[in-house]
């Protein structure tokens, strides 16, 4: 089909390859590479990928409130959908940064969940907050209001992330000695090269991911279209109630 | 206001809900002081096209305009200039008759509304029960209210859904010099009454599934044509 | 011709402030309902804690929890006079600055707020709370019960606008509230921990900082956005 909705995903392969690459990388680098964590031992290979999962997480809620704002500002559906999947995958990994941040807990201080750890703790704030992406969309039936909602939640909900670190972060006592800062600047050098590959290799997973989604849905909704043009059946497709932003095919 | 700009004009008007077109590229022109009717069975988009042109819907794609000025961006300016009447009310039931129209003066900004509301009030017999709550109310009496409420502020351009449906024919009579055809005042109605609507119009516009299936002067319909619309 | 002039903000907001509270005045729902739901709550805490009188952290925590619970049905009954008969579009149609909705809105569900908050910490002293507060600790109190239900007010009614065009109204009402007031309430309830402790203490400059932030940056959301929910 000769229309603009063809090229998504053309550089999909792309991209999957060079994640591919970084992230065997990464692995290779975190278990051979970087020397065993003194006080912790083993257990510490899984900060190479909770705390790359955070950032990239923290990254995808940004950029789905930035897509938002621009959604706002324009009312053109790609910055919706745009939006739509840095959230959607943004709380896929949020998932995956907190299984993991327990997973480490469990290893370093004996428990599957410590109170005291504000970083953990303002991400299941941040994650109980965007689980409500989903049904919030649902239960909107028109797509261009839900689309506006959709982008009015993304722009209060992204403001609403620093808000609550700084929250969690002033009521936290901070007995536990935090190991390491997030940032990964007071790491020693070899531990860092891997933690900065794991990161850009996590960053350029999720990038990857995204445009597969946007691609799938794209193709998804041409392919429609085109059993509708040869059944006979119009060009509008039959109202169905979804959270997913609504794709028109030209 | 030059009295020379068309009172309504629209090109190419759509209107999606979804991907549904409640209006399907819609062009017409209605100059100032005309009334046009709109015909067409239930779910045809006649509703749809008095809230565009209200304001409350903005339009998909292609232009409207207003008394001049275009209604995705400068629908503000023309808001004080049109009396809107759709199906509900827009009254508060527990607000008496003369609250909810105090309301409505106020945010429309009606200098002298008591004398206004009284004005109105008196001409559709709703003064004596004017300060019992709108709870109240029978179908006929809610409908006289919210023609009160429409045409409170001295509209130039009127919207009107259906404005004659629950009145009883005394009562159609009462609401005539203020919905019916005054000098200088624009009317955009909602019909489903072939006769009736023919007999008022300057202008006819059809719809079918949200497209104009017929536009033309009303000296040149027939009410057969608009019976067919039905069909 | 009577002559109109497009009202100020100011104008429009008394005029729907005027109406939001001759309606609540009218048909005292949902104040009674607010106040009767935090006396019942106070009553459960009393049966599930198994304890007589509470103080510090456990007070300020059961205090707040039934506040922001009571605060949730205020919040899910925001715009529903508004949508039975087509009162919002009776407001969209007429030439008043949007935000005058927002500001009257946020006023009303302040007061509300305001009296169920007072209302509440009263009864709470008779019932629960342990220590008596002095008059320094009652004054702290009323600024920490302003400013929490100043934040809860502005982001209530933010969220009170998108659920009212939801089907699952008072669903997407709840799930959305609360984990957005987390903040808040951390920041209130840490700042009440020593207002209502054996012994007393004082209020934490820190919490008071931290809710007119909460405050501030939601107060510039709701005007920044407002318009998007209402419009069309």
């Amino acid at each position: 089909m000769p229309t603009t909705n063809s090229l998504y995903g053309r550089r999909l392969p792309g991209y999957a390859i060079a994640t591919a690459i970084v992230l065997t990388a990464a692995i290779g680098l975190a278990f051979f590479y970087a020397p065993i964590e003194a006080d912790q031992g083993f257990s510490q290979k899984i900060f190479y990928i909770h705390v790359p999962l955070s950032i990239v997480t923290l990254g995808g809620f940004v950029f789905g409130g930035i897509f938002a704002v621009q959604y706002l500002r324009s009312g053109e559906s790609r910055h919706d959908l745009r939006s739509y999947t840095a959230i959607h995958q943004g709380l896929v990994f949020c998932t995956g940064a907190l299984i993991t941040g327990s997973i480490w807990g469990k290893a370093a201080w004996g428990q599957w969940w410590v109170w005291d750890e504000p970083t953990l703790v303002s991400f299941l704030i941040v994650f109980l907050l965007y689980c409500t992406y989903q049904p919030l969309r649902f239960s909107i039936e028109d797509p261009e209001r839900q689309a506006r909602y959709a982008a009015v939640f993304a722009v209060v909900a992204g403001i609403f992330v620093p808000l609550n670190f700084l929250a969690v972060r002033l009521a936290s006592p901070l007995i536990h000695p935090r190991v390491f800062s997030n940032s990964g600047d007071s790491l020693p050098g070899d531990m860092r090269i891997a933690f900065y590959t794991a990161l850009v290799g996590i960053a350029l997973l999720f990038i990857t991911i995204c445009k597969y989604e946007m691609s799938s849905k794209h193709s998804r909704a041409q392919l429609a279209a085109l059993r509708r043009s040869i059944s006979g059946e119009g060009n509008e497709p039959a109202p169905a109630r979804s959270a997913a932003p609504r794709i028109a095919v030209k | 206001m030059a009295s020379t700009e068309p009172a309504v004009v629209c090109s190419g008007l759509v209107r999606r809900y979804g991907e549904r077109r409640a209006l399907d590229r819609i062009d017409l022109t209605l100059q100032q002081g005309q009334t046009l009717v709109v015909f067409g069975p239930n779910g045809a988009g006649k509703t749809t096209l008095l809230r565009v042109l209200s304001t409350l819907l903005r339009p998909s794609e292609g232009e409207a305009s207003l008394l001049g000025s275009d209604l995705r961006k400068e629908g503000w300016k023309v808001r004080s200039q049109i009396g809107f009447l759709g199906h509900q009310s827009l009254c508060y039931g527990d607000l008496t008759a003369r609250e909810n129209l105090h309301y409505h003066a106020r945010l429309h900004g009606i200098n002298d509304a008591a004398a206004r509301i009284e004005a109105v009030l008196e001409q559709t017999e709703l003064s004596g029960r004017g300060d019992e709550r709108v709870f109240g109310y029978s179908r006929g009496m809610l409908q006289r209210l919210a023609i009160c409420r429409a045409v409170l502020h001295e509209p130039q351009l009127l919207l009107l859904d259906e404005p004659r449906s629950n009145l009883d024919p005394a009562a159609i009579e009462q609401v005539e010099p203020l919905i019916g055809a005054a000098v200088g005042r624009t009317r955009v109605i909602a019909s489903h009454d072939p006769a009736g609507g023919l007999a008022e119009a300057d202008l006819v516009l059809g719809l079918r599934n949200g497209a104009a299936t017929l536009l033309a002067p009303a000296a040149q319909v027939s009410t057969e044509q608009i019976a067919e619309l039905y069909r | 011709m009577s002559a109109t002039r497009p009202p100020s903000t100011l104008s429009a907001t008394h005029a729907v402030l005027y109406k939001e509270l001759t309606l609540e005045r009218r048909a005292p729902q949902t104040l009674t309902a607010m106040a009767l739901f935090c006396a019942s709550v106070f009553v459960i805490f009393h049966f599930a804690l198994d304890r007589n009188e509470i103080e510090g952290a456990l007070a300020a925590g059961v205090l707040w929890v039934t506040l922001t619970l009571a605060a949730l049905l205020g919040i899910g009954r925001s715009f529903v006079a508004d949508r039975e008969e087509g009162g919002l579009d009776g407001f969209l149609l007429a030439p008043a600055p949007r935000t005058a909705l927002l500001i009257a809105k946020a006023t009303t569900l302040l007061i509300f707020l305001l009296i169920v908050g007072f209302f509440a910490a009263l009864i709470f002293s008779v019932l629960l709370l342990g220590p008596t507060p002095n008059a320094t600790q009652w004054a702290s109190l009323a600024l920490l019960i302003l400013l929490a239900d100043l934040g809860i007010a502005l982001v209530g009614t933010l969220i009170a606008g998108i659920a009212i065009q939801t089907r699952a109204r008072d669903l997407i009402t709840s799930i959305l509230a609360l984990p957005l007031l987390i903040p808040l309430l951390i920041a209130v309830t840490k700042a009440s921990e020593p207002l209502l402790s054996v012994g007393g203490g004082t209020l934490a400059g820190r919490w008071l900082a931290l809710l007119g932030l909460y405050d501030l940056i939601f107060g510039l959301l709701a005007y920044a956005l407002f318009d998007y929910l209402v419009e069309d």
